[in-house]
Formats: structure tokens, C-alpha cells, sequence
């Protein structure tokens, strides 16, 4: 995996906001961290460690203060030109006026993609994620899990070679949040897409990541990397199994570690 | 907006449910009377009351005549009355239009730079709250009493704020994350303008658009009042009413009234029209 060329380079990037405010926020320093074509990358950390802030950075919706993003080997700007990326936050952020359908058209129709090429993406996402009979559908008549569902499949609707996920499932419920995680890999695997997903969930870190980026906070930096070789396709019963387990304490660890040596400092 | 924004949308959801049912609960007939009597009967005894009252203190007929009175006038004058409806209307929906193109388009461009319209705003806020209609003897004296383009313009400043106001709202408070949406595509001004800021405004540009359907023939009625042509009904329940005529008045009045609602009834349907989805999404949250 560590041979083939990185998706994302990040290599010392720090962030600060409000520069020169007396106020400013120290959100990330020094970050370095590659990430290959076809894993799946979590960030995990308590909430204000930057995680959200480093997405952003990759996907090139702010700028760092110093170091650079690499994507697909450009800047993250081009890469964001090139269209390189699909992303999914926390809020659906489906557009009210436009059927299921259409929301999954929307990316398809800004890059001026012929109509028939759009209505088969479309047809086709909304098979990916299985809501094809809701297609007519207006966002506001299904349900949380289903309206990020639609999300997906339009992050995914125009191929991006990165897919940057924001909490996609915070706002589920827990037993909707284990059926999105299953299907998330369901999708991972059949499109072979490069995943960086946020989170501040041990175990849904643990379930679905290749690897862990753990994070720790003021200022934001990298506090370990967990390798997660659980085996594929993970189930019901991987949350049951002890490796499982083994990594979550891992991961809880690391996190811990970082705690004690803040407090230490 | 400074309308009474509280009133409108309760108002607003009564009709629909009423008379669009489809929008909300279908009610069935049986339902509909049952929930509508109370407030027939009331309007009955009123009439009724106002009827005797006019009979038992003697009031005589030139300071409040009997609703009969009026029904029997309305009904003759109707062939006066109703071209004098029309005629004012057209002023009415004529001033309308040319505020609500002004107002979108202005607001079109000055969103594009947010400096101009966050400058703008609070001057067209403070304006939209005074009493614009006051600006009439001054229009009668530009246009020519007679022209209807007086009248019309009155209407038009009158429906250009409120339209101004709310189509910058609209298109400037775009969710943050359908922005960023955007901009992770990649996608051109243009994109942004068509496929999120118009749509993201036609719920503001509507509620604006049903403000001012009452506001305009409010404003042409009243402009009216001071001179026009003798076609205009303002004109008529003015005359009528500086005769003592008042059961012609009242009769016009009527009229008055029934053009203001078949305004704002027809921008109702045409709502619905050119966004079911709100509509629907009304009703759902409802
Ligand atoms: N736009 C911003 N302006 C100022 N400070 C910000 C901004 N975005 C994030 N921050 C700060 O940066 C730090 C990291 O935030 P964030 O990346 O959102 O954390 P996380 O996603 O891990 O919860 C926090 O202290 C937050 O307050
Ligand atoms: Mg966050």
C-alpha cells in the first residue's frame, strides 16, 4: 500500500485562525500525514482537536497558514478544479426544491454533464444506495438516515477519486448509524473510492477505517496512527469479535496517552 | 419585513387549507360546515344586528345604511361599480408588476455585491415603513391627475420595497453548507445564482408578492382619494360619500374588498404553481 503514490499528502500544515487577532485559534500544527489510493482514513478526537478543520483543509474549502495539501499530485485547489472531490457533512444540506432524484442530478448538472449521462448516474447511485423507489421523493418526506443516503449517492454521482466525510451520521440514531456504517462499506468496496471520514466515535472509527488518524487538541496535532486490520467485509459479528475490541482500546489509548502528556506538560 | 408578518402567514395557512384543500387535510363538506358555522352564523347575527340597530335607534340612512339597503344598491350600481372596479385594478396590477420587476432586478443586481446591499438595506427597511401612499398629491401632480401612471406609480414604490427587501434576504441567506456544497464542485457564479439563490429566494419573493397584492389595491384605492379619473372606484366612493351616498359607497367598498382577496387568491394558486414543493413543505410542517 505505502508503495503506490498518496492520494493526500498533507505535510506540515498548521491553520490558524483570526491571524494577528488577539483571539486567534491555533487549530492545527504541524500535520503530516499520506494517505494511499482505496483506504478508508479516519479522523478521531474530541471535538475542537481540528479534525473538521483538516478536512476542509484537503478539500480545499479554507487555506492552510503554512504547509502544503497534495491531491492526486496537484495542489488542493486544482484538485477541487478537477472536481476530485465529493463530500458529505453532517447536515444532508439536500436542496428542498428538488425530488431525490434531482438533488442526486445537482453536481451532474454544475459540471454540465448531457442530460441521459445524468439521469443514469442518477439511476444508478440511487441503486448504490438503495433508495431507488424513493427517486420522486421530495427530501423533506424521508427520513435522517435516507436524506444522507441521497447525500452519498450525490457525492458519489460524478466519480471523485476522494470522498471527505464530515460526521455524516452524527445526527442518526445508533441503530440507523450501524446500518449507514455497514452500507458505507458496502459502497466503499463496490466503488473503490479513497474515504476520509470525521468522526468522535471510538468504535465506528474502529469498524470502518483501514487506519485511525487519532487527534488531540490545542493546538491540533496528530497523536498516533492505529492501524485497523480487521478483516473484510466486516459484519454484525466484527462488533462482536475481540480484535474488535482490541482496537478499540487501542485507539482509547492513544487518545489517553496524549491526555496524560497534556496534562503533564 | 415590517408587514404585519405574524397576521399573514396564519391568515395565509387558513385560506389554503380552505380553499386549496389538497394543500393541507382534504376537509370533507360535512367538516367544513361544521368548523365554518360558528363563524357564518356570527357574521349573520351581525348583519342582522346591524339591520335592527339601524331600525330601532332610528340612525338615519346616510350615516349607516341597512346591509339590505347596501345588497339592494350594490346589485343596481353593479354596471357602474364593477368597470370602476376594473379600471382601478388595472392600476392596481399594473403598478404591481412594474414595482415587483424593479424590486427583483435591483435586488439581483445589488446582492451580487453584498457591500451595496447591506448599505442599501436599512435605508429600503426605513423607507418600506413609512407611509408611501402620502406621496400621491405629488405623483397626481407629475403624471396628471387623470393618468392612470400616477396611481401605478404610487403602487409601484409602495410594492417595490417589500419586494426589494425580501429578494436580497432570499438570496443572500443561503445555508452555509449548500454554499459549500457548491464551491466543492466547483461551480460558477451562474451555478450558484440558478441553481441555489433564486430558488433558495422564491419562498421570500412570495411572501413578499402576497404582501403587497393587498398593499397595491389598498394604495391605488387610496390615491384615489385624492383625484383621478371618474372611471376609478376611489374616485366613485369618494364622490359618493361627499354626497352622503353612502349606501353607493359601501356598495363600492365591497367591491374594494372582493378585488383584494381575488388578487391574493390568485398569487395563492399561483404559488402553488410555480412551487409546489414549498407548499407542500408548509403543510407538512404545519
Ligand atoms: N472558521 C473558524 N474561525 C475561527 N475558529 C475556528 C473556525 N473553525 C474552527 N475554528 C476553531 O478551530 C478549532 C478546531 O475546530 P474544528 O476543526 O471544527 O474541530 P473538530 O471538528 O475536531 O471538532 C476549534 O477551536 C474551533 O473553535
Ligand atoms: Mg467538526
Amino acid at each position: 500500500m505505502s508503495h503506490s503514490s498518496p492520494v493526500v499528502s498533507v505535510s506540515g500544515v498548521t491553520k490558524v485562525f483570526g491571524e494577528g487577532d488577539s483571539d486567534r485559534v491555533r487549530a492545527l500544527e504541524n500535520i503530516n500525514l499520506d494517505v494511499h489510493p482505496g483506504e478508508f482514513i479516519s479522523l478521531i478526537g474530541p471535538s475542537g482537536c481540528g479534525k473538521s478543520t483538516l478536512l476542509r483543509l484537503i478539500g480545499d474549502l479554507i487555506k492552510p497558514s503554512g504547509g502544503t495539501v497534495q491531491v492526486n499530485g496537484k495542489s488542493a485547489h486544482q484538485a477541487r478544479l478537477d472536481r476530485d472531490y465529493g463530500m458529505v457533512f453532517q447536515q444532508a444540506t439536500l436542496y428542498d426544491w428538488r425530488t431525490v432524484r434531482k438533488n442526486v442530478q445537482l453536481p451532474l448538472e454544475v459540471m454540465s454533464y448531457a442530460r441521459e449521462k445524468r439521469e443514469a448516474r442518477a439511476q444508478e447511485m440511487l441503486k448504490l444506495v438503495q433508495l431507488e423507489e424513493f427517486s420522486r421523493h421530495y427530501p423533506w418526506q424521508l427520513s435522517g438516515g435516507m436524506q444522507q443516503r441521497v447525500a452519498i449517492a450525490r457525492a458519489l454521482a460524478f466519480e471523485p477519486s476522494l470522498l471527505l466525510m464530515d460526521e455524516p451520521f452524527g445526527a442518526l440514531d445508533e441503530m440507523t448509524r450501524e446500518r449507514m456504517q455497514m452500507e458505507l462499506l458496502r459502497i466503499w468496496s463496490q466503488t473503490q473510492t479513497t474515504v476520509i471520514f470525521v468522526t468522535h466515535s471510538i468504535p465506528e472509527a474502529v469498524f470502518l477505517s483501514s487506519r485511525a488518524v487519532v487527534m488531540s487538541p490545542r493546538p491540533g496535532r496528530l497523536a498516533g496512527i492505529v492501524e485497523i486490520d480487521l478483516p473484510r467485509p466486516r459484519a454484525f459479528e466484527t462488533r462482536e469479535s475481540a480484535p474488535f475490541f482490541e482496537k478499540i482500546v487501542e485507539v482509547r489509548e492513544c487518545l489517553r496517552r496524549d491526555e496524560v502528556r497534556v496534562a503533564s506538560a | 419585513m415590517s408587514q404585519p408578518a405574524d397576521l399573514i402567514p396564519a391568515l395565509e395557512e387558513e385560506l389554503e387549507a380552505e380553499l386549496l384543500p389538497e394543500a393541507g387535510q382534504a376537509l370533507r363538506t360535512g367538516q367544513r360546515l361544521r368548523r365554518y358555522l360558528p363563524a357564518i352564523l356570527l357574521f349573520l347575527l351581525a348583519l342582522g344586528a346591524w339591520e335592527m340597530a339601524v331600525n330601532v335607534f332610528h340612525i338615519e340612512g346616510f350615516l349607516l345604511p341597512k346591509p339590505t339597503v347596501i345588497a339592494s344598491t350594490f346589485v343596481r350600481e353593479l354596471p357602474v361599480i364593477l368597470p370602476a372596479g376594473l379600471f382601478t385594478m388595472r392600476e392596481a396590477l399594473g403598478g404591481f408588476v412594474l414595482g415587483c420587476v424593479l424590486g427583483i432586478l435591483i435586488a439581483l443586481a445589488t446582492s451580487r455585491w453584498s457591500i451595496i446591499s447591506d448599505g442599501a438595506m436599512p435605508f429600503a427597511i426605513a423607507v418600506n415603513s413609512t407611509p408611501i401612499v402620502a406621496l400621491a398629491p405629488i405623483m397626481n401632480n407629475w403624471f396628471g391627475i387623470t393618468n392612470p401612471l400616477a396611481k401605478m406609480s404610487i403602487v409601484a414604490v409602495i410594492v417595490f420595497f417589500p419586494v426589494l427587501i425580501n429578494t436580497v434576504r432570499g438570496l443572500t441567506q443561503v445555508n452555509d453548507g449548500a454554499l459549500e456544497l457548491m464551491r466543492s464542485y466547483a461551480a460558477g457564479e451562474g451555478a450558484v445564482l440558478f441553481d441555489l439563490r433564486i430558488p433558495n429566494a422564491l419562498p421570500f419573493l412570495f411572501s413578499a408578492f402576497k404582501v403587497s397584492s393587498t398593499l397595491s389595491v389598498i394604495a391605488a384605492i387610496v390615491s384615489e382619494y385624492f383625484g383621478g379619473s371618474r372611471d376609478a372606484l376611489g374616485v366613485y366612493i369618494s364622490q359618493q360619500a361627499a354626497l352622503f351616498h353612502f349606501a353607493e359607497a359601501w356598495a363600492a367598498i365591497i367591491v374594494a374588498c372582493l378585488m383584494g382577496v381575488a388578487f391574493y387568491l390568485a398569487l395563492l394558486v399561483f404559488e402553488r404553481l410555480v412551487m409546489p414543493w414549498h407548499v407542500s413543505l408548509r403543510a407538512a410542517e404545519e
